[in-house]
C-alpha cells in the first residue's frame, strides 16, 4: 500500500501538511461508515477497511520518522520492524552523555535547556535526512537509513526530557 | 506486560552497575544500541593477562528487560575468558529472565554488547 498516492501527494520526504489534514478530512468523509448504514455487508466490509487505511496511512504521514520510514520501504528497504542493532561507537557515547546529563538534570531550566538542544539536533538531523531521501540513489538510500536508526534514539531522548519535565510539573 | 521476578530482582537490584576507564588496556569496552526502542546499553569487562575476565560493569538506559539482561550478563561473564563470553547467547539470556517475545530484542542487545566488548578487546590486543 502506498500511502503518498492513496493521499494524492507526491512521493517524497518533504509533506504539504496543510494539504495532507484537508486530504485527510476528505478521505475520512468519503469513507465514514455511517454514510454506508444502508449498503450491503460486502460494501460495509469494504469501506471499513479502507476508513483504517485512511487513519494508518494518515498517522505514517504526519510523523517525519513514519513517513521516512515508509518512504524507505516503497523503495525496498524495510526498516519499521527490524531488530538491528547499532554499533556506531562514537554516536552511542554521546547518546550516553546525554541520558547521564538527563539523569543528573532535577530543575526546570536545566531540563529546558536539554530539551532546547534535543529539538536543535533533531531540526538539524530532519534536514540532513530530507537531503539524503531527495538523491533516490542507493547509497543515499542506506545512509538515510542508517541516519534514521540514530534519529530514532533522538526522539525517544526527547520523549524521556518531556516525561521528566511533567512529572516535576505535577 | 507483567515483568518475571527474575526481572524484577534485577531491575530493582541491578549487579554491577558503573564503569571502568575505558582507556586500560586491560578494560574491554562495549557500547550497542536498539533503535527499535532507543535503548542504550555500555558493558565494560576487566580482563587479566591470563585472558579471564575479572570483574564487569554496565550502564544501561533502557526498559526494565534491557536492564536486567546487562545486569545477569556481568554476573554470568565473570570468571570466563574472553572467548567463553562470546558463547552467551541471547536465547540463554531471555530463558533465565523469561522474557516474553516482544522483549527478545533487549537480550540480542546484551548479546551484541558481549560481542562488542570483545571485538574492543582484540582490537587492543593484536
Amino acid at each position: 500500500m502506498n500511502y503518498f498516492s492513496l493521499y494524492n501527494l507526491p512521493e517524497q520526504f518533504e509533506v504539504d501538511l496543510d494539504k495532507l489534514k484537508q486530504n485527510y478530512q476528505t478521505l475520512q468523509k468519503m469513507t465514514h461508515p455511517d454514510r454506508f448504514a444502508n449498503a450491503s455487508d460486502q460494501q460495509k466490509r469494504l469501506t471499513m477497511q479502507k476508513n483504517a487505511q485512511v487513519n494508518d496511512a494518515y498517522t505514517v504521514l504526519k510523523s517525519p520518522i513514519a513517513r521516512a520510514e515508509h518512504l524507505l520501504q516503497l523503495r525496498g528497504l524495510e526498516l519499521a520492524s527490524e531488530q538491528e542493532t547499532v554499533g556506531n561507537v562514537e554516536f552511542l557515547m554521546q547518546q550516553m552523555e546525554w541520558r547521564e546529563s538527563l539523569e543528573d538534570a532535577n530543575d526546570v531550566a536545566s531540563l529546558q535547556l536539554l530539551a532546547k538542544q534535543s529539538d536543535d539536533d533533531i531540526q538539524a538531523q530532519t534536514q540532513a535526512l530530507s537531503a539524503l531521501l531527495a538523491t533516490q540513489t542507493d547509497e543515499d538510500n542506506k545512509t538515510a537509513a542508517e541516519k534514521l536508526r540514530e534519529m530514532k534514539f533522538l526522539f525517544k531522548f526527547k520523549s524521556e526530557i518531556e516525561s521528566k519535565l511533567d512529572g516535576l510539573d505535577a | 506486560m507483567a515483568y518475571s521476578e527474575k526481572v524484577i530482582d534485577h531491575y530493582e537490584n541491578p549487579r554491577n552497575v558503573g564503569g571502568f576507564d575505558k582507556n586500560d588496556p586491560s578494560v574491554a569496552t562495549g557500547m550497542v544500541g536498539a533503535p527499535a526502542c532507543g535503548d542504550v546499553m555500555k558493558l565494560q569487562l576487566k580482563v587479566g593477562e591470563n585472558g579471564i575476565i575479572e570483574d564487569a560493569k554496565f550502564k544501561t538506559y533502557g526498559c526494565g528487560s534491557a536492564i536486567a539482561s546487562s545486569s545477569l550478563v556481568t554476573e554470568w561473564v565473570k570468571g570466563k575468558s574472553i572467548d567463553e563470553a562470546t558463547s552467551i547467547k541471547n536465547t540463554d539470556i531471555a530463558e533465565e529472565l523469561a522474557l516474553p517475545p516482544v522483549k527478545i530484542h533487549c537480550s540480542i542487545l546484551a548479546e551484541d554488547a558481549i560481542k562488542a566488548a570483545v571485538e574492543d578487546y582484540k582490537s587492543k590486543h593484536k
